[in-house]
């Protein structure tokens, strides 16, 4: 006996003859569409995700802009002979790159410790100086050998060995185009632990998850819209930032962007899955906040993202090539920096495979509804 | 012909210790609306939640239309709509948005535009759930339910929490779905919705059905279908034999410093509880009479009030 025949005198909720209007795939298609609904109309999710990656973007692309990098700008010490050394100066081949300020000792001192000079020139005698200038700082050593160099020739040193130099500035050797790749791949990182990870325990918290899973819907529809909007978005942060590259920056993207694109894909679903691995328990949105924050706290100074894992030393570079973001970061690099092929960074795609492989197996045996 | 809604023997026990339910029986018949009358934490929920295939039970045997959750869940989702005790819905989503959405899990869902007008949301249809009051919340809630087109409906609380106008919307929601011939099951710790709702419920206490029958019957069983309640000043205590003895009385009982009475005829107790009031040279400080309430029944079954916190 059917259902529908132990309760005849119901027409309305009739459903012996079943007339499908809703084909296999409705549910999956109005799952993704309200998930793209919610995002867009989320202010903060607009922001975190496509704004403020612009912003970080612009603001370090600016900070760290290729000033002239020839140009230092010392102390020379009050004194009788400060004069004569600033004429030394005046009249070197390096005039335009050296700034030079005449300054008593402590205001020199200060300036030198502050970053505001590199160097300190301190005339002993007529012929005779003495440099200050910390050895740990790049910009102090270069300047203590340029000056040293400008004042040995004004005072009369000739060079024994002729040389000429060519220089190289080009887009690719920069330090926003170092910066955009690992931003892209912090931004996948962020979108899909926070997209998928926070968004699913807050369902779960306001018992959303439970009420879905007390309908017909197919559990892997839902999983599978969640992942399909974390693509789109993709889509959208890496033609975002790499368009403010080129537009902005002059950036000059070297790989195809299909290849950038499924390499963002990887990303973005490797990241959903530690993401759901992370969810797959929390019952709480602070638990899971924090789980995430621990998650992600170590790659976004060890992964390379604002400057290059290489200066850690080579032990734990080994663990840190490892790391899912490490791979992320160096293949989007390769492949926009170099122009790489996929095949040829086997060992990267390798990692974000297989980190997105345990994390969903682990997610999907652990997962809880309710 | 099965029970729309049949357990036997349900048990459930969280974590090893805690029995929230404890050998719970009953039978729900097609078209008919069942309620499940209790105080919080008598496991009202856990039992609709094992009902409703959501929670395992740690043993008994649950039967929907005649089928077990473990044959086909899927295939019976489609018959049977759910609103759970506090589901917070998507806010950045509009009323009709939602509708569609839990539209789509179904093979032959109801039209949105019908659900939103049999449940008075038609005017709310474009604003964002977010911008929703409580009782629209809930009708929200109902219609995702009822969208579904459902044989048996399921109604944890429905109107917990919820404005008297908002009750009374929602009650008139229930009698359309049933007098179009489906079934309901709902939990609620209200006894007034109880007894206007309900063709049949079943007052439990401690995880157990303690009485079951209709509202109508539940308060027969009482014995007196009126109370009288009565306050004293004076001296010393009086037993409550006193009031026992009095005629047409069924039970005594002491809340506080109240003395009431369950009684079958108040017009021959009233004078003679005067006279004895009277005899025992008291005075009345408060009497008034009323008509018995399911309050009452679940008050002379356990000692306790449904709303006691």
């Amino acid at each position: 006996m059917t259902v529908a025949q132990q309760t005849p005198s119901q027409p309305q909720i009739e459903k012996s003859v079943p007339v499908p209007r809703n084909g296999r795939w409705a549910g999956f298609r109005h799952l993704l569409g309200a998930r793209m609904l919610e995002l867009a109309r989320e202010k903060e999710v607009v922001f975190w995700v496509f704004v403020f990656p612009l912003l970080l973007a612009l603001g370090l692309g600016f900070a760290f802009r290729n000033k002239p990098a020839d140009r230092t700008t010392i102390a020379i010490l009050a004194g009788p002979n400060a004069a004569h050394i600033q004429e030394l100066i005046q009249n070197s081949q390096q005039k335009g790159a050296i700034r030079a300020e005449v300054v008593d000792e402590a205001q020199a001192a200060k300036g030198l410790r502050l970053g505001k000079y590199d160097l300190i020139v301190e005339p002993l005698s007529a012929d005779k100086v003495q440099y200050h200038y910390d050895p740990a700082r790049p910009e102090s050593v270069q300047s203590h050998v340029e000056v040293d160099g400008a004042l040995q020739a004004a005072a009369g040193r000739k060079d024994v060995l002729a040389t000429s130099v060519v220089v190289s500035s080009e887009p690719g050797s920069r330090y926003i185009d170092f910066l955009i790749p690992g931003l892209l791949g912090m931004n996948l990182m962020n979108s899909g632990m926070w997209g998928i990870g926070f968004a699913l325990v807050d369902m779960r918290q306001r018992k959303l998850l439970k009420r879905f899973v007390a309908t017909p819907m197919r559990r892997t529809d839902f999983l599978m819209a969640l992942a399909s909007s974390r693509l789109i978005l993709m889509v959208i942060e890496v033609g975002l930032l790499l368009g403010f590259g080129i537009l902005m920056f002059h950036m000059r993207v070297l790989g195809s962007f299909f290849t950038i694109i499924l390499i963002g894909a990887l990303g973005a679903i490797s990241f959903g899955g530690l993401g759901l691995l992370t969810a797959s328990r929390a019952q709480k949105i602070e638990s899971v906040s924090g789980l995430i924050n621990i998650v992600m706290m170590p790659m976004w100074i060890l992964s390379g993202v604002f400057f290059s894992y290489e200066r850690f030393p080579a032990t734990v570079q080994t663990f840190i090539k490892l790391l899912p973001l490490t791979a992320l970061n160096d293949a989007l690099r390769a492949t926009i920096l170099e122009g790489s092929s996929l095949v040829s960074q086997t060992g990267r795609i390798s990692v974000l495979v297989i980190w997105g492989a345990i994390s969903f197996f682990l997610a999907l045996r652990w997962f809880r509804w309710t | 012909m099965p029970a729309a809604v049949e357990c036997r023997d349900l048990r459930k026990t969280y974590d090893g210790k805690v029995e929230a339910v404890r050998g719970l029986s009953l039978a729900i018949q097609a078209g008919e609306c069942f309620g499940l009358l209790g105080p919080n934490g008598a496991g009202k929920t856990t039992t609709i939640e094992i009902l409703e295939g959501l929670l395992e039970p740690t043993s008994g045997e649950v039967s929907i239309l005649g089928r077990s959750w473990k044959s086909n869940p899927r295939e019976l989702r489609e018959y049977i709509g759910i609103s759970l005790q506090e589901t917070r819905l998507s806010e950045k989503l509009t009323v009709r948005e939602t509708i569609e959405l839990f539209a789509s899990f179904y093979t032959q869902p109801r039209s949105t535009d019908e659900v939103l007008s049999a449940l008075q949301l038609n005017e709310k249809a474009d604003a964002l759930v977010g911008k929703l009051s409580g009782g629209q919340k809930q009708r929200l809630a109902v219609a995702t339910a009822l969208v579904a087109s459902p044989k048996v409906l399921f109604l944890d609380e429905p109107t917990t929490g919820l404005d008297p106008q908002s009750r009374r919307q929602l009650w008139d929601i229930v009698r359309a779905f049933q007098r179009e011939g489906g079934t309901v099951l709902l939990t609620t710790h209200y006894m007034d919705e109880a007894e206007r709702l309900c063709d049949r419920l079943a007052i439990v206490d401690h995880g157990q059905i303690i009485a079951e029958g209709t509202p109508a019957d539940l308060i027969e069983r009482l014995g007196g279908h009126h109370v009288v309640e009565f306050a004293l000043s004076g001296n010393g205590h009086i037993d409550n034999a006193t009031w026992q003895s009095l005629p047409s009385v069924d039970s005594v009982r002491n809340e506080d410093s109240v003395i009431c009475l369950n009684v079958r005829e108040p017009h021959r107790t009233i004078p003679a509880l005067l006279e004895r009031v009277d005899q025992q040279s008291a005075q009345l400080e408060r009497l008034n009479t009323r008509q018995a309430s399911l309050e009452d029944v679940f008050v002379n079954l356990t000692g306790r009030h449904l709303r006691e916190e």
